[in-house]
């Protein structure tokens, strides 16, 4: 099939979907690669390198969509190229089908199948081409270090000849991966890293990476594997409680990088303007989330604007496209394994099956039909998370269940007994009295056996089954009362037992003081 | 010396053992204990030598001595990774002393029979005083005979039923334990396997027993039918005992054995009624006891009944098992080696394969050189790793590895999450995640050892198999873990110098 990679139209979009790297695994799969000419500019890629990978450069949009089987691109497509789109023909970019609905429309009557990168689900198998995680890595290093343009001093904390610098106070807000690239840009700067999100079970991962977790006391708690690892809104309640604590933190950190999102709404007003007035001139708020509105009142996106207190806030959109290169290779991988997942047999053809979770989850139209929102996955997002926590108990409740537990096991006790007592005496009622003096000892030393037993414990199980054999041959006494007999026959069976009790004693004993000499303290 | 003295040699034995058994809840302890066992067996042995009724004293001696010998060489020369077999094989001497004993009793009540009809007497004597030539005649009988000569009519029918009971069961523990015992030492086939007909050939055996039996309580006035009877009861216990245990399978040897060390212990308790003798009730309770609460404490640790072990298979499950997706990967010793020199804390789970494979020394070698280097080292211990209870620690600790690093299950289960490496070295079933996500598998709600929560978790193991069990591990595909295949110790012998 023939791969082609179009020009992005939106201005300032420096980013590629095809390099010359990806191309060359492309072609390994058995395609044929096109780039429509001066695509890769932007990101550093220029036309001639792409003709030394193999690749046939087109001199425009028309001819490539053309030319090709397949189109690639990063950004969601416009209507003008939507259009262009011919019956069959396959479309891969992001695609954001749940704002899109005019876009998703125009494909759908073009007869193309369009592949959304944004749709690609959640699953361990499918993360080599999750493109959403590998932008907004980017994003959130290039977040960090946008702050650090703009943040008048270090990051770091140091004592100099010319004096003592405080290290800078970094807070994160959402630990999603764009939160967690920039928790540990900022952590390996050297800035002291705060970190918040309101999914508790995020807090291992934010400390792992060397920063520490604002902890939010309150009950009500998101459960993200539920979701697909993503945030839920949260309830008004909560949301207060979120803001009591970062106006608490405001008057202290220097730089906010804001990354909450909500898939398919506006962003979490967090931030909100009484904030921004608490905060020290000179700080950075970087609103990762401007695109869909900011989590900062005060945001603009696309812009980078300073409040009268002398705060700046950045409300970029492009941070990945500010980083072409890197994020065009990303991209370009991301792309490329999801081709390897279309064409199985690696011959160039492709096979879009519609009974893969991964292709299935990413297609938005296919065959004439809208084909979004896709069922359920059949394999769950992420591993569920650990069992909760046994709930604690109230000393009350703790004392009503021991006393329920006491008095089941006393029921549980007497009926033993009652039964136990009720069969002893019907045996008594037939049995002569000397079987019954032996019987009572018999049922007291049963007694005696269990309680004793129970105690032992678990690692002396073998030693503990050598010495009751050893002792079972305590059977010897019946053939030693036996031996004596003026019959010869029974003397001679006799003395056979008494030769199989006497191994055993030996045996048995022998062997048990060999293994419990040998259980040593380090 | 009278009787009285016996019996009171026969308390002080029966305290030393209790001592001895209760003295195992802890190894230092047990020491001890073992000593107040060995002690409580000579004084009973003396006691009854001593007491009236024995004699042959030389002959005594010199069988003693004899077994002690044989005894002394089996204990001295058997390898810890033996220890299984050994303990069967000692299960089956107790059960057929107690098949011999059983019939002794039978002769005896014969001769006191024979003995009475000598004299024109009635056997056994009416309810009341005896006649004077009746008391006569019973002095001139020895110990054993003297306790027939005067029971009841009723007393010698209980004393028939007894010895049956006794026989039946040291039959079946005799030849129950020659089939473990073929299992273990792998002599045997180790799958379970039974004659066509199943349980239903031991269910009929089991009921012929009881007919037989009634039949030699019938016939018992006739010495030869008697006799007859008494042997068809044995043959078809022997029966029973060779196919119950050839139908268990070898992963449920640790149940098998205990059930039949309990056994041996009734038998002796049975044989002590029909003997009259309190000190051989009283050992074979306690040790009957013993057996059954281990059986149960292995049952409960498989989270299978008792009957389902004894019936042998596992219970039904009831839909199709999970299917297992992923694949197994491998690595090489350099591998585990770089992990293990990485890694702060190490568990350890051993299983039959690492007994098999005789790797114990080099995995406390391992141990040694791991924990040199300032690393936690530790070992988790399933209640059924291995063929017999206890089975682990008995090897690690021949090996030299220190018993209070050796930990249970339930102390070390909760300690997964934070461990930096597992190695599992010849175990499987036990660490069967399958038993808790798989409602539909074999084993669901078996308790096993969580390793899959650990960061990294490498299983050592012969080849791509499923367990005894014969089920699927989900283990082996899960992302964390890695196959390090091959012989358990050749495997470990490959790590030792690479760990510094």
């Amino acid at each position: 099939m023939k791969i082609g990679a179009l020009q992005e139209i939106k201005p300032g979009e420096a980013r590629v979907a095809l390099t010359p790297d990806s191309a060359t695994q492309i072609q390994k799969l058995g395609h044929e690669c096109f780039v429509q000419s001066g695509a890769g500019v932007a990101a550093g890629f220029n036309d001639e390198t792409y003709a030394n990978a193999g690749v046939t450069v087109v001199k425009d949009a028309a001819a490539l969509i053309d030319a090709v089987d397949v189109v690639i691109k990063v950004r969601e497509p416009e209507l003008e190229e939507v259009q262009r789109l011919k019956k069959g023909q396959t479309l891969i970019s992001f695609f954001w089908p749940a704002q899109n609905e005019e876009m998703l429309a125009a494909a759908r009557d073009q007869g193309a199948t369009a592949i959304a990168m944004d749709m690609v689900p959640r699953i361990s198998r499918a993360q080599k081409m999750d493109a959403l995680s590998s932008m907004a890595n980017i994003a959130g290093y290039r977040a960090v270090i946008e702050a650090g343009n703009n943040f008048g001093r270090f990051f770091t904390g140091q004592v100099t000849a010319a004096g003592k610098v405080p290290p800078a106070r970094v807070l994160i807000v959402g630990a999603g991966v764009a939160g967690l690239a920039a928790i540990g840009t900022s952590t390996s700067l050297g800035a002291i890293t705060m970190a918040f999100d309101v999914r508790p079970e995020v807090a291992e991962q934010i400390e792992s990476m060397g920063a520490e977790f604002v902890f939010l006391d309150f009950e009500e708690t998101q459960d993200g594997a539920a979701t697909g690892g993503y945030a839920a809104p949260s309830s008004p309640e909560f949301r207060e409680k979120q803001l009591e604590k970062f106006r608490e933190l405001a008057p202290d950190v220097d730089i906010v990088i804001t990354t909450a999102l909500i898939p398919g709404r506006p962003a979490p007003k967090l931030w909100t303007e009484d904030m921004v007035q608490m905060m020290k001139p000179g700080s950075v708020i970087v609103d990762l989330a401007a695109e869909k509105g900011g989590n900062c009142d005060l945001t603009v996106p696309d812009e980078r604007l300073v409040t009268e207190n002398g705060v700046i806030i950045i409300g970029y959109t492009d941070f990945p496209s500010r980083m072409a290169t890197q994020s065009s290779t990303l991209y370009a991988t991301n792309i490329r394994h999801m081709l390897h997942d279309l064409t199985p047999a690696k011959d160039g053809i492709i096979n879009h099956n519609m009974e893969d979770d991964v292709i299935r989850g990413a297609t938005v139209t296919h065959e004439g039909a809208i084909t979004f929102p896709p069922p359920p996955p059949k394999v769950k997002a992420i591993a569920a998370k650990p069992k909760e926590k046994v709930k604690e108990l109230t000393p009350e409740e703790k004392r009503a269940n021991e006393v329920a537990a006491f008095k089941a096991q006393t029921r549980n006790q007497v009926i033993l007994l009652a039964v136990g007592s009720a069969l002893v005496l019907s045996v008594g009622l037939v049995a002569p009295e000397a079987f019954m003096r032996n019987f009572i000892i018999f049922v007291l030393a049963v007694f005696v056996g269990f309680q004793v037993i129970w105690k032992v414990s678990h690692s002396l199980h073998t030693p503990l089954m050598a010495v009751t054999n050893a002792i079972s041959s305590i059977i010897i006494v019946g053939a030693l009362l036996q031996i004596g007999s003026s019959s010869m026959l029974i003397t001679l069976l006799a003395a056979l037992a008494l030769l199989m009790a006497a191994v055993n004693i030996f045996g048995g004993f022998m062997v048990t003081r060999r293994m419990l000499a040998m259980f040593q303290k380090s | 010396m009278d009787f009285g003295f016996t019996v009171a040699a026969y308390a002080v034995a029966t305290v030393l053992f209790v001592l001895s058994l209760g003295g195992l809840s802890g190894q230092e302890s047990a020491k001890r204990a073992i000593w107040y066992g060995i002690a409580g067996m000579a004084i009973a042995v003396l006691a009854t030598m001593a007491g009236p009724g024995s004699g042959l004293w030389g002959l005594t001696l010199v069988l003693i001595a004899i077994g002690g010998v044989v005894g002394w060489q089996l204990a001295t020369r058997v390898k810890m990774t033996q220890m299984p077999e050994l303990v069967a094989f000692m299960h089956s001497l107790v059960g057929l002393a107690a098949v011999l004993v059983g019939f002794n009793a039978h002769l005896e009540i014969g001769r006191v029979a024979a003995a009475f009809a000598e004299g024109g007497l009635p056997f056994p004597q009416p309810v009341g005083l005896m006649s004077v030539p009746a008391y006569e005649l019973w002095q001139s009988l020895t110990n054993f005979a003297m306790i027939i000569g005067k029971k009841t009519a009723v007393e010698v029918t209980i004393l028939r039923i007894e010895l049956m009971i006794g026989i039946w069961i040291g039959a079946v523990t005799f030849t129950g334990s020659i089939i473990a015992y073929g299992k273990l030492a792998g002599k045997v086939d180790t799958s379970a396997r039974q004659l066509p007909g199943g349980h239903m050939l031991n269910a009929g055996a089991a009921v012929l027993s009881v007919i037989f039996a009634g039949l030699y309580l019938a016939y018992a006035e006739s010495a030869g039918a008697s006799i007859f009877m008494l042997l068809v009861l044995t043959a078809l216990a022997l029966f029973i005992g060779y196919h119950l245990i050839m139908g268990i399978g070898g992963a449920d040897m640790p149940v098998v054995v205990s059930m039949l060390n309990s056994y041996s212990g009734w038998a002796a308790a049975a044989i002590g009624f029909s003997l009259g003798n309190e000190l051989l009730i009283v050992v074979g309770a306690l040790v009957g006891s013993s057996g059954a609460i281990l059986s149960y404490i292995m049952c409960k640790a498989m989270n299978r009944s008792f009957i389902s072990v004894i019936l042998g298979g596992f219970g039904g499950a009831s839909g199709p098992q999970m299917e297992v997706e992923g694949e197994q990967v491998a690595i090489d010793a350099g591998g585990v080696a770089a992990a293990l020199n990485e890694a702060d804390s190490v568990i350890i789970v051993p299983g039959y394969g690492m007994a098999v494979a005789q790797a114990q020394q080099t995995v406390s070698e391992l141990t040694r050189k791991l924990r040199a280097a300032g690393k936690n080292v530790r070992f988790a211990i399933h209640p059924v790793a291995g063929r017999l209870p206890g089975h682990m620690n008995v090897l690690l600790a021949e090996a030299r590895v220190p018993y209070d690093i050796v930990l249970e299950m339930d102390e070390i289960n909760d300690d997964f999450p934070d461990t930096d490496v597992v190695i599992v070295i010849g175990s499987n079933d036990i660490v069967n995640p399958a038993a808790q996500e798989d409602p539909n598998s074999p084993i669901a709600g078996m308790p096993v050892l969580e390793v899959w929560k650990a960061k990294q978790v490498f299983v050592s193991k012969r080849g791509q198999g499923t367990g005894y069990s014969g089920i699927e591990n989900p283990l082996f595909y899960k992302d964390n873990t890695r196959m390090f295949y091959g012989d358990a110790k050749a495997s470990v012998d490959q790590l030792l110098p690479m760990i510094d």
